[in-house]
């Protein structure tokens, strides 16, 4: 039997003094969606944050693969796709150099690929345009024109819809549906309400609480 | 299972497109590695002017007066080498990427050098001359200066590391690393000085290379481990 991409066990957070959430544990397999909800400051970034391995102050175990995701970091980061708040977008460079970066860290990417990912997310003709003279949800679009070029295995996206219109997250959601009948696994956080059948949801709230360890 | 022949990238390229993108975006924001130029010129400019003329006197503070003014220029572009990366995420992809940490940063502060150190660098013959240091010093307060200004780089990138996090981090910054600098400032300056009373220099840029040797191996741990503690913030 092969093990689940990602298996989280018994996790809990304390930010502030205040618990986040605890005795929180899901699996995830491939091609499978897990939206993750509650309210404002449920802990939903924190929670992707952590499995992204960009935080660490939590305690319980997440498997990657069947192993403990500290023995496979370097596996893991390669192969997986984290898509913050903040997109990594630098006013000064224009739509290309922004992509052509943000992906050259993770992948090789042909300027084809670039221009095609860029055309995808509709922006074909601002492919030259600095970013600063680009709108926010056009910034974000350059962010999001990543998902195109992926080929990695899990996405953690964060927010990704903020200033994006309507017939763009269609457009996203369309992707998203997309790539999980691929075999991507994703895990995100949105308000948006997903037009996307047997989507997993996990509710933060239900975890919310409990007591903080004795350090 | 994915095709990693196509998927994946060799450290050299992630390392040649940082590179890259640090130039362009330093050479995008001219103005940020301007100004510690400036600075320098300004510094050194108004020195004989308000203190003495004296040629002597001079000849007597060019090490110095060179060397403080470079370490303090150096100073004024270090609190934002990483934080303007990390306020746009930026820094949190490259944490992310799946190569070494500790080689990224040191691209990152090797930029940091060939932007702010470098240029001073260059000018700081011209500096001497005016500041009547004679010529045959000079290649001596060159090579001082090229052997000392990457430590200012190197240390400082482990103060703009720490400070990352924080809003305005400028004076902070100045305040960690500067202690860290005095042996360079020590070191350099007493070098040109040893140079100018007749005895040999190759101790001190010895000493000084090994300080530099030190701090291109080491410090990129530090300067690592502090910007993975900010991005976890």
């Amino acid at each position: 039997m092969v093990a689940p991409l990602l298996v989280a066990k018994d996790l809990a957070c304390e930010r502030d003094d205040r618990m986040l959430f605890s005795r929180l544990g899901f699996e995830l397999d491939r091609g499978e969606i897990l939206q993750l909800s509650g309210p404002n400051g449920a802990g939903k970034t924190s929670l992707l944050r952590i499995l992204a391995s960009l935080f660490t102050g939590y305690s319980g175990t997440i498997q990657w693969r069947g192993e403990n995701l500290a023995r496979c970091l370097t596996e893991f980061q390669q192969d997986s796709l984290y898509l913050g708040h903040k997109s990594g977008i630098k006013p000064t460079m224009t739509a290309i150099e922004n992509l052509r970066f943000l992906c050259g860290l993770g992948q090789r990417v042909s300027e084809q690929a670039l221009m095609g990912a860029l055309q995808e997310v509709g922006l074909a003709g601002y492919e030259h345009s600095y970013c600063r003279n680009l709108s926010a949800g056009q910034q974000r679009r350059v962010a999001l024109a990543r998902l195109y070029l992926s080929t990695h295995s899990l996405w953690l996206l964060d927010e990704i819809f903020t200033a994006i219109d309507l017939a763009g997250v269609k457009q996203f959601e369309a992707l998203l549906l997309e790539k999980s009948r691929q075999g991507v696994a994703i895990i995100l956080t949105t308000h948006h309400k997903l037009d996307i059948a047997d989507v997993k949801e996990l509710h933060l709230q239900h975890y919310a609480g409990g007591h903080a360890h004795e350090e | 299972m994915r095709n990693d022949a196509q998927a994946g990238t060799s450290l050299t390229s992630v390392m040649w497109a940082l590179l890259r993108h640090e130039l362009l975006l330093a050479f995008r924001n001219r103005q940020s590695f301007l100004n510690p130029l400036i600075f320098f010129v300004i510094v050194t400019v108004l020195f004989p002017l308000g203190v003495s003329p004296d040629p002597d006197f001079l000849r007597e503070a060019a090490p110095g007066v060179v060397w403080v003014a470079a370490l303090l220029a150096m100073m004024l572009s270090l609190d934002r080498l990483f934080q303007s990366d990390y306020e746009d995420g930026t820094l949190e992809q490259i944490v992310r990427c799946a190569q070494p940490l500790y080689l990224l940063v040191l691209v990152k502060t090797v930029v940091h050098w060939m932007l702010s150190g470098l240029p001073l660098i260059l000018l700081s013959p011209f500096i001497a001359t005016m500041m009547n240091l004679a010529p045959e010093f000079i290649p001596v307060l060159v090579l001082s200066l090229l052997l000392g200004t990457p430590v200012i780089s190197l240390i400082g990138g482990i103060g703009a590391a720490l400070t990352v996090s924080l809003r305005s981090a400028g004076v902070l910054v100045s305040l960690l690393v500067l202690p860290l600098t005095i042996p360079i400032l020590i070191f350099g300056t007493g070098t040109i000085q040893a140079g100018i009373d007749g005895l040999p220099v190759s101790g001190y840029l010895a000493i000084m290379g090994g300080m530099l040797a030190l701090a291109v191996t080491l410090s990129p741990f530090a300067t690592a481990a502090a910007i993975r503690l900010g991005v976890s913030n």
